[in-house]
């Protein structure tokens, strides 16, 4: 989501935290000798989730320095890729897809019904910092239309009232059972599956 | 329809958990040290004689993808990179054999590896597929701790390392030199060909890329022989293959079913039907927002393999199969899909940075009539020169929706514009 980061305020300073620095190692591990620039996608997520699900300009010079780099080619990486967000986020993003698959069945209506409920339009965020509203692209997940993506997972096969259903449990300080808000357990037929009948074990 | 016992992906819903023993169960690591005994060779040419096609959309051969790999390297090592970056429009098949079948895609990763001479295999998740990235992470911790991969994997005498890197949201890191810039740390812009990854990909090292589909497969081919995946489809479109239904049917999935299957027979057996009835059918894009759609008429008899939707012109694609019905606003459909890819361009070439933005404003007026019967002439034109014009496909993607827009209902879109001209508020010329 790379805004317009002219307004935001922004910290004098970045340290990753003791805890997230030990894990430096087994990232840096995943690359050959002299590759360590393959680790600037990695450091740039666990700066943002450090930083409240948002990353300052000084977290992405902290991660140049890391890197042994220029900040500008930390600049460029951070304002190409949509998931780093470059201002402040609320607490519970939801982002909510509305491209095709999801439209035909019905994304307008979860998109208002979160409009709604939360008094906000797509890119703004509630007074309390507790929400942001996204329209995103496709997600993956498109059998299970529509659905959302609320911080680190999917809520899928929503309707108006499971939506507002999620946003209360989510004001009230409850965390949602993430997945199909249906019957189903993930991309079979609803009703039950077609195929791989006799596989359906315990469920 | 596909016998249960011919499906490839015995657990894609899930029921049975996604950990090695549940992999077990279904014959997932069952002596995969013989087959890579057996050697490069023959397991590049079991792959080819199968049939096996890319399944991330290109559709190019994956045996003779592998032939490619140079066998002498001066000292550099190999590198497989597998693509989970699935995020064309329509298409979540990949996502379920991450979360549930992820020890197919280990074992295939080892296998192709082999196949390959590669020491190490990256897979590159799409960053929004966190919790599908961590059942692949445990899956490939499970394999390490089993001694199935790292040193001397399965007890085959190969060293090979498997690592999972997430994406941070770009569509355009689906294609493969744009996903090897973005695992080297770079934004994802496509590279110019030559050179292929095959000689210079990633760390300037041969690679070969692979869609998620295309290695989890390889295990089950490899133990049940090319001969019994060729068995299925027709000639150049053989085996079985993940297909994901979504829009207006009844019941929308991911289902494994043989290639050749019709569109109709595919989505009445296990999607429920179109919603209110066949009749009420509109249209369907076939494979994923970047092929074209097909009107009722061509979806009656029309199959759903590589050949036989191009006859249609149109494209198997991923095997995403969007379905239309009656109520769709087709032009509104249309304008979504051109909306997405003005936003996914990496902006790098310049008929794909400025030409998918202007075709989406166009699509918006479209979808008002506000516009003349000259400018869909105009439009089309444009997607004319867009195509083909790029250093990556995303710019013949983006036009593609818009030429079977136009193709197929051209009469519907001067139907519109003529409206809102006689209503006063238009230009129609």
């Amino acid at each position: 989501m790379s805004t317009d980061t002219a307004t935001v305020n922004q910290p004098e300073t970045f340290e990753f935290s003791a805890e997230n620095q030990k894990k430096f190692k087994g990232i840096f591990a995943k690359y050959p000798k002299g590759r360590e620039a393959s680790a600037m996608m990695p450091l740039l997520d666990l700066a943002q989730r450090q930083h409240d699900g948002w990353l300052p300009r000084a977290a992405m010079d902290h991660v140049a320095e890391i890197l042994d780099m220029a900040p500008i080619r930390v600049y460029e990486v951070a304002t190409f890729y949509t998931m780093y967000n470059l201002a402040p986020v609320g607490k519970n993003h939801l982002q909510v897809c509305t491209n095709l698959p999801c439209w035909l069945r019905g994304s307008d209506d979860i998109m208002a019904a979160c409009k709604k409920k939360l008094g906000v339009d797509v890119g703004e965020s509630t007074p309390d910092g507790k929400f942001t509203l996204s329209e995103m692209e496709c997600l993956g997940a498109c059998v299970n239309a529509p659905m959302m993506q609320i911080n680190d997972d999917f809520y899928e096969d929503l309707d108006e009232s499971s939506t507002v259903a999620i946003l209360d449990t989510l004001q009230s300080g409850g965390t949602p059972t993430p997945g199909p808000q249906n019957s189903r357990k993930g991309c079979e037929p609803e009703g039950g599956a077609t195929t791989l009948k006799d596989a359906k074990g315990d469920d | 329809m596909l016998k249960d016992s011919d499906r490839v992906f015995q657990n894609i819903y899930g029921f049975k958990g996604s950990g090695l023993d549940a992999a077990k169960s279904i014959g997932d690591w069952k002596n995969t040290k013989k087959y890579i005994a057996k050697g490069r060779e023959w397991i590049v040419d079991e792959i080819k004689n199968s049939g096996l096609r890319g399944r991330g959309g290109a559709g190019f051969g994956t045996g003779m993808k592998w032939s490619f790999m140079p066998k002498e390297t001066g000292g550099r090592p190999v590198f497989l990179t597998i693509n989970a970056d699935e995020g064309e429009p329509g298409t979540c098949k990949d996502r379920e054999i991450l979360r549930n079948e992820p020890h197919k895609l280990v074992e295939g990763a080892l296998l192709a590896a082999a196949a390959v001479g590669a020491c190490a295999a990256y897979v590159y998740v799409r960053g929004e597929f966190l919790r599908e990235g961590e059942a692949l992470q445990d899956a490939i911790d499970e394999a390490y701790a089993a001694g199935l991969i790292g040193k001397d994997a399965c007890g085959s005498g190969i060293d090979f390392d498997m690592y999972v890197q997430m994406g941070a949201g770009a569509y355009i890191c689906g294609e493969e030199s744009a996903l090897i810039q973005s695992l080297e740390g770079k934004k994802g812009e496509p590279r110019l060909k030559p050179p292929f990854p095959a000689n210079v990909g990633l760390y300037g090292c041969p690679t070969t890329v692979n869609n998620v589909e295309s290695i989890a497969v390889v295990p089950t081919i490899l133990r049940r022989g090319a001969k019994w995946f060729a068995s299925f489809g027709r000639e150049n479109n053989l085996g079985t293959k993940l297909f994901c239904i979504s829009g207006h049917v009844n019941n929308p999935c991911t289902v494994e079913e043989s290639m050749g299957i019709t569109m109709r027979e595919l989505i009445d057996t296990h999607a429920g039907g179109v919603r209110g009835g066949w009749d009420n059918l509109l249209a369907v894009i076939p494979g994923g927002a970047s092929v074209p759609m097909m009107p009722k008429a061509l979806c009656e008899n029309a199959i759903m393999d590589y050949d036989g939707l191009r006859e249609h012109g149109s494209g198997l694609g991923t095997g995403a199969v969007m379905v239309m019905d009656k109520s769709t606003d087709l032009m509104k459909a249309i304008a979504r899909l051109s909306s997405f890819y003005a936003h996914e361009s990496c902006g790098q070439c310049t008929p794909c940075r400025e030409g998918t933005g202007w075709m989406a404003r166009m699509m918006q007026r479209m979808v008002t009539g506000d516009m003349t019967i000259d400018e869909i002439d105009m439009l089309q034109n444009v997607t004319k020169q867009i195509e083909g014009h790029t250093i990556c496909a995303l710019g013949d993607a983006a036009a593609w929706p818009i030429q079977g827009l136009i193709r197929h209902f051209r009469p519907e879109i001067e139907r519109r514009i003529n409206e809102r001209a006689s209503s006063g508020s238009g230009h129609a010329a």
